[in-house]
């Protein structure tokens, strides 16, 4: 059962990170494959698992005080485009482009 | 202090006595790094900082006043840990030029024990990996290769050929750090273990590998793959040092919402000699497929030192164990979908020059900085997180993961102290083999007798054991009860004085300068 085109699509949308080749498809189709193996172990009544410290419960709320911050440069130094205090972005809001187009469109990189 | 008093009481006595200053045993290790290049176990050399680290040190010692067993000690760390003003790369083109702004806990908690930062040690990329071989700064060379040990066994095809084509791997994805540890450039090593990263290269390259209870150490600061699976790893030569860094690395963090809250007291392992109120259980799932029938032997050969020794060996079943490879590839991938989400070319790391839009200079960016490996992961990830698969991959695989933390649940509960495992199926491949198969299969195969430990989440530990037909590092594995680290180091301790795994015999290292680092005698096990 092969994975459809429009859930490639939808997979390199959501992951923005891209099959590159049939060879990266592939490869989700045998990920896919070995995942079902999965389906053959009966897990009825059993509840999934999160935390395997569950029964220790540590996520706690702390108190809501300021205890650290004011790093505006550091966390700023490390970033390529900036002006002043903002991280720069290229402009928002446009789509990527279709899968077919794509290929020549990310060649560039 | 007594023989069999671990490396590092031997050094801090020294280093208290004034036999050896931190300056000098920091400059050897940095020499012995120049010297061991060629295993490319180190990304980043912080030879300035180390080297004031050292002279910083030695102020102390000369004042009386040390901080500690760990001041003045030469240690390296994954490159998957955070240290400010170091490069941090996880080997990966994402976060080259990446100069961290913190310390990680694990870091920040060695430095303030005096230890001296050597450097950070080469890793798969993004830590995914079983071979250190996937990393965009090459592979890690087992220092095992270019041992007498390893020479002696190898038939050389041609004398042009012999060792470039014969060296083996070091196992991953801690593999620098356990080469560092191996070949003596530094006392100790930071790793890290999601699916057996510490144990697997420990046990190719002969030095303990400690993966310690999930929850008991930090994680603030180690760049997540799975966070619900990840521990700092601990790299040594001896056990003895093993809990020496557990003690000054465990402990909560408020940092690090998932560390326990229970004190934690740092202890001295005692020196077992009567092991007939133990109970070691032999799981049987783990003579896996696959495993060599060298360490098969191995295996049963250290269940009847237990039982000659009058400890109660028995045969226990973790049903679930063929399981928690296909578990692990879906929580691993989901987990890694998210993480490496952070991943954008924004804040840090690389940056495509891609700028048509925000999209396509995130998917430009990440097409440039991932390899094969952790993109088919984060896509694979998603995949198993869709709508539509939810309930099917990624909630089922957590149910199953229930039922392989409730085996070994079961197992201590019926009486069991530990469990006794081989840790890898056989000694360490040579590089050509080990990459005929993609990483995916390799992974799969060689964190079968590893991964169920991350799974429960329980401490577990490579003790090295015999050298192989081939001359190459075997190990064994013990797995204990959760929290319960005292037991299993001491339990290890035990095993790794009856088998006196041998020193490796490098011959780039100079004789007079083993003497601080050797420790052990040279009868072997096997």
């Amino acid at each position: 059962q092969k994975v459809s085109v429009e859930v490639l699509e939808h997979l390199e949308h959501l992951a923005l990170v891209d099959f590159r080749d049939a060879e990266g498809v592939e490869r989700l189709q045998k990920a896919i494959q070995f995942a079902d193996q999965l389906h053959e172990v009966n897990t009825d009544g059993v509840e999934p698992m999160d935390s395997v410290l569950e029964d220790r419960w540590c996520l706690y709320l702390r108190e809501d005080n300021v205890t650290e911050g004011n790093c505006t440069k550091e966390l700023l130094e490390n970033a390529r485009e900036k002006v002043e205090e903002y991280f720069v972005a290229p402009p928002g809001n446009i789509p990527l482009p279709k899968l077919e187009e794509r290929e020549t469109f990310l060649e560039g990189s | 202090a007594a023989l069999n008093d671990g490396l590092r009481s031997q050094v801090s006595a020294a280093l208290k006595e004034g036999r050896v200053t931190p300056t000098e045993l920091c400059q050897r290790c940095l020499a012995l790094i120049k010297s061991t290049k060629f295993l490319n176990a180190y990304i980043t050399v912080a030879e300035e900082t180390a080297l004031k680290q050292a002279e910083e040190a030695e102020e102390r010692y000369k004042r009386g006043q040390p901080l500690g067993i760990l001041d003045g000690i030469p240690i390296a760390v994954k490159d998957n840990f955070n240290t400010a003003g170091i490069e941090t790369t996880c080997a990966s083109n994402m976060l080259k030029g990446y100069i961290s702004p913190y310390n990680a806990t694990v870091v920040q908690k060695l430095l303030d024990q005096g230890a001296v930062l050597l450097g950070k040690t080469n890793l798969d990329e993004f830590a995914m990996g079983s071979g250190s071989t996937d990393g965009v700064f090459g592979p890690v060379r087992n220092p095992w290769s270019y041992s007498k040990q390893y020479k002696e066994k190898s038939v050389p095809k041609s004398h042009s050929e012999d060792e470039e084509s014969n060296w083996v791997i070091t196992g991953g994805s801690s593999g620098g750090s356990a080469a560092a540890v191996s070949s003596f450039t530094c006392f100790a090593a930071l790793g890290s273990d999601t699916g057996g990263s510490t144990r697997n290269p420990a046990a190719h390259c002969g030095v303990v590998g400690l993966k310690p209870t999930y929850g008991l150490i930090s994680r603030h600061g180690l760049i997540p793959l799975v966070n619900s699976m990840d521990v700092p790893g601990i790299l040594t030569r001896c056990v003895d040092d093993a809990a020496v860094l557990l003690g000054s690395l465990a402990g909560h963090d408020p940092k690090d919402s998932t560390t326990i809250q229970d004190g934690f007291k740092p202890f001295e392992l005692p020196n077992l000699t009567d092991v007939s109120k133990l109970s070691i259980g032999i799981p049987k799932e783990y003579h896996a497929p696959g495993l060599s029938s060298e360490i098969l032997a191995l295996w049963s050969k250290a269940a009847d030192l237990f039982k000659n020794a009058g400890a109660k060996v028995v045969e226990v079943s973790l049903p679930h164990t063929p399981y928690s490879i296909v578990c692990y590839h879906v929580l691993c991938t989901a987990e890694v979908a998210s993480n490496m989400a952070r991943f954008d070319g924004l804040e840090y790391g690389h940056r495509s020059a891609m700028k048509d839009s925000t999209e396509s200079m995130y998917a430009a960016t990440r097409r440039e900085g991932f390899n094969d490996v952790v993109r088919g992961r984060i896509l694979s990830g998603n995949y198993f997180l869709l709508k539509q698969n939810y309930e099917k991959y990624f909630v089922k695989a957590q149910k199953v993961r229930r039922l392989i933390a409730n085996d070994f649940v079961k197992v201590f509960r019926s009486g069991v102290d530990i469990l006794l495992t081989p840790t890898t199926l056989s000694d360490a491949a040579p590089y050509t083999e080990f990459i005929q198969e993609d990483n995916r299969t390799r992974s799969a195969q060689d964190d079968i007798l590893t991964q169920a430990a991350n799974m429960a989440g329980l401490p577990a530990i490579n003790v090295p054991t015999a050298l192989s037909e081939r001359g190459l590092p075997v190990g064994l594995q013990f797995i204990g009860r959760s929290f319960q680290e005292k037991q299993l180091l001491t339990v290890a301790k035990w095993f790794e004085k009856q088998v006196q795994f041998p020193v490796i015999q490098l011959e780039e290292v100079k004789r007079h300068d083993t003497d601080v680092f050797q420790h052990q005698k040279s009868a072997s096990f096997s």
